[in-house]
């Protein structure tokens, strides 16, 4: 693994370019959460009026459903939801201009191959996590959908937010690289 | 005749919901501790003292411990000579959750209707309750927070009974290996093995209330238990999936007699978020 790069959204061509499966970076400035709920609906509405709920060119998506702040928090537990699930509407989101989504576990192949026509990566958090990772978030905001309560778009400030390059522009998957030198015995589908 | 009020059990499923959510089980935190050691990948290493840290974190904060906190399962066995008043024990057990989320700041994560308008119930009801009837006159609760994203990678089979013993491993290290970073491995891995298609998912889900370490009574459960975690973690999954030699902490079996054309073959994948807890009323 590599030293950890500092980078701040809205993301680049230029940043996208030079992160590698396996980077670790830290990650800060403006955020928007969105998981299962909030794609569907988004997408849904961007069919009827050509609109998204924010401005997606370069912006990055966190999916997170967080728990509710205890009072003096700005928000609740908030470690990332399987990105699996996100799957079928990420490609239209990166043809938009979304430059980075965070999560965790595998992205089906749709989505690398719209990561590398469109310039853009997949970090990974780590899953579980969610109380520490909560200590880099500085600010919360709901913009969009309220009604679906933790599945609400939010508008978060990241400070430092610890994540890892899981699939670049290049075609590199991190947990692909990682087991393989791990991997002692093979199942046979 | 025993007399439990129902007010008694409100109280109790909240707080009971609340410990779960933010304290992960005592034997669970150890077995990571030890896994530690067992780590080869670097990043696995780091891997669990981050998750170690978390659990730190949220009980010393008191919050949750994970952001999903979970569809809520109980256990529920009642002595046959106790008699409930002032209620029904199941919405007191509902109430309990509601009462949990509130106070507890957790997340609602429930949806009234699984494909039509999905949407969310608010207050993580009803719960899933199973009861059972047994001697005595107490009633015992196990509570347990299922996460969407391990409960996601588990699955269910019918063998044939030709597939015997390697067919059932064969599944079971499949689904282990699929379920990867997804679900938030290092993992506690439930099987059930016999009994009919739904009870075999049961059995999976009540095993993974035994202690890490545990060994079924039958020697030869026993040993698939020792053989299934051995080859689970030379499958190179790791923690939470970047690659390593601890993909799973424990495997816990359970059996029950079944059909004579059958072998059922449950797998229910539990991630670090192991919350659960048990008491006795
Ligand atoms: S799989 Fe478990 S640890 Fe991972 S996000 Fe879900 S509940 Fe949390």
């Amino acid at each position: 693994m590599s030293q950890v790069k500092k980078i701040t959204t809205p993301l680049t061509d230029d940043v996208i370019q030079d992160l590698r499966a396996g980077d670790r970076v830290l990650l800060s400035g403006y955020i928007y959460t969105a998981r299962d709920a909030a794609h569907k609906r988004m997408l849904e509405e961007y069919e009827k009026t050509g609109k998204l709920p924010f401005d997606i060119k370069g912006q990055v998506i966190y999916y997170v459903g967080p728990t509710p702040p205890k009072p003096g928090q700005v928000i609740g537990s908030a470690g990332p939801t399987t990105a699996y699930r996100m799957d079928k509407y990420t490609p239209k989101l990166l043809e938009l201009g979304l430059k980075g989504t965070i999560g965790k576990g595998w992205r089906g192949i749709e989505v690398k191959e719209a990561l590398k026509k469109y310039k853009a990566v997949y970090f990974a958090a780590y899953g579980g996590t969610a109380a520490l990772l909560s200590k880099h978030i500085k600010s919360s905001e709901i913009i969009a959908y309220e009604d679906l309560g933790p599945e609400a778009i939010r508008k978060l400030y990241f400070e430092d937010f610890p994540v890892i390059v899981a699939n670049d522009i290049y075609g590199g998957d991190v947990f692909t690289q990682g087991q393989k030198a791990y991997k002692k015995i093979e199942i046979d589908p | 005749m025993r007399e439990i009020h129902v007010n008694e059990i409100v109280e109790k499923v909240k707080n009971m919901v609340m410990d779960a959510e933010y304290n992960l089980p005592e034997d669970f935190v150890k077995s990571l501790e030890t896994a530690k050691a067992f780590e080869e990948s670097p990043i696995g290493k780091e891997i669990i003292e981050t998750i170690l840290q978390n659990a730190q974190v949220a009980s010393v904060e008191k919050v949750a411990y994970c952001q999903d906190t979970g569809y809520p399962v109980f256990f529920v066995e009642i002595g046959q000579e106790v008699h409930i008043v002032g209620g029904s024990i199941k919405d007191a057990i509902n109430e309990g959750v509601r009462q949990a989320t509130k106070e507890g700041y957790l997340r609602a994560s429930l949806a009234f209707d699984p494909v039509f308008e999905r949407k969310n119930t608010g207050d993580n009801t009803p719960a899933l309750i199973y009861f059972d009837v047994v001697p005595g006159d107490k009633i015992k609760i196990k509570f347990a927070a299922k996460g969407g994203g391990s409960e996601n990678q588990s699955k269910q089979t019918m063998l044939k009974p030709a597939d015997g013993l390697e067919g059932v491993k064969k599944f079971v290290l499949k689904t282990i290996a699929n379920a990867g970073p997804n679900a938030c491995p290092p993992f506690t891995v439930g099987v059930g093995i016999g009994g009919t298609f739904d009870y075999s998912a049961v059995l999976a889900k009540k095993a993974l209330f035994r202690p890490i370490g545990d060994r079924h009574p039958d020697p030869r459960v026993a040993m698939l238990e020792e053989e299934l975690l051995s080859l689970a973690n030379q499958l190179g999954v790791g923690p939470l999936g970047f690659g390593g030699t601890v993909t799973a902490v424990d495997v816990k079996i359970e059996v029950a007699p079944v059909h004579i054309a059958s072998l059922p073959v449950a797998v229910n994948i539990q991630c670090h978020a192991n919350r659960h807890n048990e008491i006795e009323i």
